[in-house]
């Protein structure tokens, strides 16, 4: 493991809670949003997300927080994007169709850096495509899906435990970066009910976005830092300022001047590039001595976790590489996968997306695709047969 | 009361701003700008307390002027991003300013929700039955067989009434003013904001720029002396046949009415789920 995912692994003590529970991955994310301080959630009912909306609007009431659901996506990103910019941790939760209307708004988020988290739990596309089928066909949607040049974190669960902990890192990240993280869950995990035991509030690493320390009248909305990331006011907290989807200078007005402009671009970049050992997050298993690696994401990691282990079994030497982080692309993970392994396995329920930012990393490297499309999820038999053919 | 007036400009814009706006010389937008500041002094409201939201187009462009908490949003949105702030934050007062496209075209669906809904908020959308700011194209307010740069043979749709619309989905409080009486308008907004439910505002006003050089009413003044003569009270339009109507158009409070608001309701639901 690398990255912040494994400091977390020795913050819950698990022996000594007694909050297990039988949840789907769905109901997971609830609860990790809610430990994360999460008290907005905005949403249109979609399968197979509804659930998320569903245990949101019985949840957040009870706990101070507000629920509403929206007459779209496009006015639930609306509603977070507003919501967070007035100081509270915002949430929505979506699938494929929802996801493409979300885009919009999603961009806004992106020029005028405002945290807040998306879920995607993915189903077969395009269109209304297959309601309701696993798929990870919206993972280059998921970087690149709103216009412009942008930053963005997104990240990927393969279990129920996944849907907790990868939650509040989701809103760990966009607090302290202040900018859009995207889950991407799938049908799979969203629906495959798991033990998991909760881990207690008070051992639960949340951070908070920081805000000014100065007086209003020295505030700068968008002043650069070492960090890069600005200290953010919010709104109605005496701090008064403009908060735009034009480029804007360090105060937050609409600017032309390519100077502001230039800086501004290079700030969004740099500020994640900065951050970048921390928001790569990656799980090694079996990697020691493997000479072939399955480099998954998402539920499709759980199928080749067990292939490698049938792997081993027969006396292959094969490891598992999982990614967490899917952007920016854990390339430090990946390289060193790369350079030890003589092949590498990428099985994805698409036509081969990560494959190619797995490709990019190392072209020297011989690097398999395994795509399945149809609406079924890849098993650990398949992922095996495709090992044992690379291992020969 | 003029010089009492040119000061509220101090009082209530932004000094670190780059000006000048992006205006045309004798648009209404500035008459509406100028109405919403004297409304705001005349409910003396906090400028921390005050959130003026938009969407995109000319009437975008009026938060940045203003030293409130501001947000320009994406086209048609303002109301969605209005929403998510006045339920985090219930205390605020939250006000959308937006253009006759951005609230009804391409934003038409938040508008009918937010009505219906009846969330605490104010809709100020200046009419001028266009789109400006890209050059002239029909909007849903255009009237039919006006010209428009996308309707050079002559509109062939009919136009939406926004405050009918407003009425009809649900709205709390709506009114209809226009940029020559300004008096009125400074009342009416006065009024909306003031109004807990949500109110909308339609303000009829000129692009003589884009529509009235088209349309045979190509400076403010001929645009203005328009609305004089076809801006009717509601009482007046009362007395007047339909024939007499025609081409016309009501002014003033047309609904006001009072049922639950969200917040409220939102506050019961907490205490039902057992909030602390």
């Amino acid at each position: 493991m690398s990255g912040g995912y494994e400091g977390k692994e020795n913050v819950v003590n698990i022996e000594q809670s007694e909050n297990r529970l039988v949840l789907q991955g769905n109901e997971a994310i609830v609860e990790g949003a809610l430990a994360s301080g999460c008290r907005f959630f905005a949403g249109y009912p979609i399968t197979p997300a509804s659930e998320i909306a569903e245990l949101m609007s019985f949840k957040l009431p009870a706990v101070g927080g507000s629920f509403i659901q929206m007459e779209d996506e496009i006015a639930s990103m609306g509603a977070i994007i507003g919501a967070s910019l007035a100081g509270v941790k915002s949430l929505t939760a979506t699938s494929g169709p929802g996801f493409s209307l979300m885009q919009e708004n999603l961009g806004f988020a992106c020029v005028a850096e405002v945290p807040c988290v998306v879920v995607n739990v993915m189903r077969g596309g395009p269109s209304t495509g297959l309601p309701t089928s696993p798929s990870q066909g919206d993972v280059m949607q998921a970087r690149w899906g709103t216009h412009g040049d942008h930053p963005i974190i997104v990240l990927a669960v393969s279990s129920v435990r996944d849907c907790f902990e990868i939650t509040v890192h989701a809103f760990n990240l966009s607090e302290k970066y202040r900018v859009p993280v995207i889950l991407l869950s799938d049908e799979v995990v969203a629906h495959t009910r798991e033990d998991i035991i909760l881990p207690e509030l008070k051992n639960l690493e949340v951070v908070e976005r920081i805000r000014p320390s100065v007086p209003p009248e020295w505030y700068i909305p968008y002043e650069d830092n070492s960090r890069g990331v600005p200290a953010m006011a919010d709104i109605g907290s005496g701090y008064r300022h403009h908060v735009t989807g034009l480029i804007h200078d360090a105060k937050g007005f609409p600017t032309q001047r390519s100077d502001e402009i230039d800086a501004f671009t290079r700030r969004q970049f740099r500020k994640i590039t900065n951050g970048f050992c921390e928001i790569q997050m990656t799980k090694s298993l079996m990697m020691d001595d493997a000479e072939i690696a399955v480099i998954a994401y998402g539920a499709v990691s759980r199928s080749a976790l067990r292939a490698i282990r049938i792997a081993r079994e027969r006396g292959v030497k094969a490891g598992l590489l999982q990614l967490i982080t899917l952007f920016p692309f854990p390339k430090k993970a990946v390289d060193p996968v790369l350079r030890q392994c003589r092949a590498v396995l990428v099985p994805e329920m698409n036509m081969g997306q990560i494959i190619r930012e797995v490709k990019r990393v190392n072209l020297s490297s011989k690097v398999v695709k395994y795509s399945r499309v149809d609406g079924q999820f890849i098993t650990p038999d398949e992922i095996f047969e495709q090992l044992l053919a690379m291992y020969m | 009361m003029d010089e009492k007036f040119a000061g509220l400009r101090h009082d209530y814009l932004r000094h670190d701003k780059k000006f000048p706006h992006v205006w045309c010389p004798g648009c209404g937008n500035g008459i509406v700008l100028g109405a919403l500041i004297r409304a705001i002094d005349r409910l003396e409201l906090e400028k921390d307390e005050l959130v003026l939201a938009s969407g995109i187009g000319c009437a975008g462009r009026m938060p940045v002027y203003v030293d409130f908490n501001t947000l320009h949003t994406t086209h048609g949105r303002a109301l969605t991003f209005a929403t998510g702030i006045k339920l985090a934050k219930p205390e605020l007062n939250v006000i959308t300013v937006m253009g006759d496209g951005d609230a009804t075209a391409i934003g038409g669906n938040h508008f009918i929700h937010a009505a219906r809904r009846n969330l605490d908020l104010t809709a100020i959308i200046i009419n001028n039955q266009i789109y400006g700011m890209t050059g002239g194209q029909y909007s849903p307010t255009t009237p039919y067989g006006a010209i428009a740069s996308t309707a050079m043979h002559g509109h062939i749709e009919h136009a939406f009434s926004i405050a009918e619309l407003a009425i009809t989905a649900g709205a709390s409080f709506v009114a209809r003013g226009t940029v020559y009486h300004a008096a009125m308008l400074d009342t009416l907004l006065a009024k909306g904001i003031a109004k807990t439910g949500f109110s909308v505002i339609e303000v009829m006003s000129n692009c003589h720029t884009q529509y009235g050089r088209k349309n045979q009413m190509g400076d403010p003044v001929t645009m203005m002396k328009w609305f004089k003569e076809n801006g009717v009270s509601k009482e007046k339009a009362a007395r007047l046949s339909e024939e007499e109507m025609a081409g016309k158009f009501t002014i003033g409070v047309l609904a006001d009415v009072d049922k639950p608001n969200y917040i409220e309701e939102y506050e019961k639901i907490r205490e039902k789920a057992g909030a602390v």
